[in-house]
């Protein structure tokens, strides 16, 4: 089973590689930029004997640090 | 009694060396050093010192992996058992990754690696880690992180600052970090982490000696004058 587990910085947490990231955008001439969030992808490959409970403990775990990120776990097939 | 301190290496650890002679110097006995991949920690710890450097390469996040290795819950144990636990720079993010210490260390809100002294004002003189500085007193420190920008939710700030948590706070903005925290106890007040270096700063030959009395603190606290 493929599974993609997305993290991103919670809302409100400063990402200065995000403005970082937009600045570059709009140095490149890109306009209406508002906002960039740099997030994480993972792609795992797992058994199908694994748990959707067993998915989520390996993020709350590891995969994302709770103080500053949420994650979302897509199975892709 | 003899004062009796562990030093850990992660792979990638490069702070290490620097830590172990800081005590050794200044205790007067040998510094043990133990493994990332050791199990069990060294009997009758009075000092666990987690070094600087970029342990796993900083994968994932800084402190992450080196957070779940062996040694770390053997840490995590002992912390728990009173026994001080010190973490410097990539040992302060290995100790808020393990969940010893709240928040987290972002990168710095300038994106760029800062490497300099800064001045810190010590904010907590009495805890065992502080008690040989006084309250407001100002020290200078090196620094030398790109994730050092400390966060934490304003619930969190608010308790960390109404119990006498923040043990350091920079005198001017570093980093980014919330408050201008440079480091933060845990609520027993046996474990410490600081992004500043103060084991880079305890001879005159470092420019400096305001990081000697940190550790002349915990060694007076453990073992007596």
């Amino acid at each position: 089973m493929k599974v993609r587990v997305h993290v991103s910085l919670k809302p409100g947490v400063l990402d200065p590689q995000g403005r970082a990231i937009h600045h570059s955008l709009e140095g490149l001439g890109f306009s209406g930029v508002n906002d960039v969030r740099a997030g994480r992808l993972f792609e795992l490959d797992v058994a199908d004997s694994v748990s959707d409970e067993a998915l989520d403990d390996m993020c709350r775990k590891l995969l994302a640090n709770m103080v500053i990120e949420n994650y979302r776990i897509e199975k892709v097939a | 009694m003899a004062f009796r301190s562990a030093v850990v290496t992660f792979p990638g650890s490069n702070c290490d060396r620097d830590l172990a002679v800081a005590l050794e110097k200044i205790s007067g006995t040998e510094t043990i050093r133990v493994w990332h991949g050791d199990a069990e920690l060294p009997d009758n710890l009075d000092f666990i010192g987690l070094p600087g450097g970029f342990s796993y390469g900083d994968y994932l996040r800084c402190g992450a992996i080196a957070s779940r290795s062996p040694v770390m819950q053997a840490v995590v144990a002992a912390a728990a058992r009173g026994v001080p636990v010190f973490g410097v720079c990539n040992g302060f993010q290995v100790l808020t990754e393990s969940g010893l210490l709240p928040g987290a260390l972002l990168r710095n809100s300038g994106i760029r690696f800062v490497c300099r002294e800064v001045s810190l004002k010590v904010e907590n003189a009495q805890s065992l880690f502080t008690s040989g500085y006084e309250a407001g007193q100002h020290i200078r420190i090196p620094v030398a992180h790109h994730d050092g920008n400390y966060h934490a939710d304003e619930d969190t700030l608010n308790r960390l600052e109404g119990e006498g948590r923040v043990a350091f706070r920079y005198a001017e903005d570093v980093n980014g970090s919330a408050r201008q925290i440079a480091g933060v106890l845990n609520a027993a007040g046996n474990v410490l982490g600081m992004m500043p270096h103060p084991e880079r700063a305890i001879e005159n030959t470092h420019g400096g000696t305001d990081g000697r009395a940190l550790f002349e603190s915990a060694i007076r606290g453990l073992v007596g004058a």
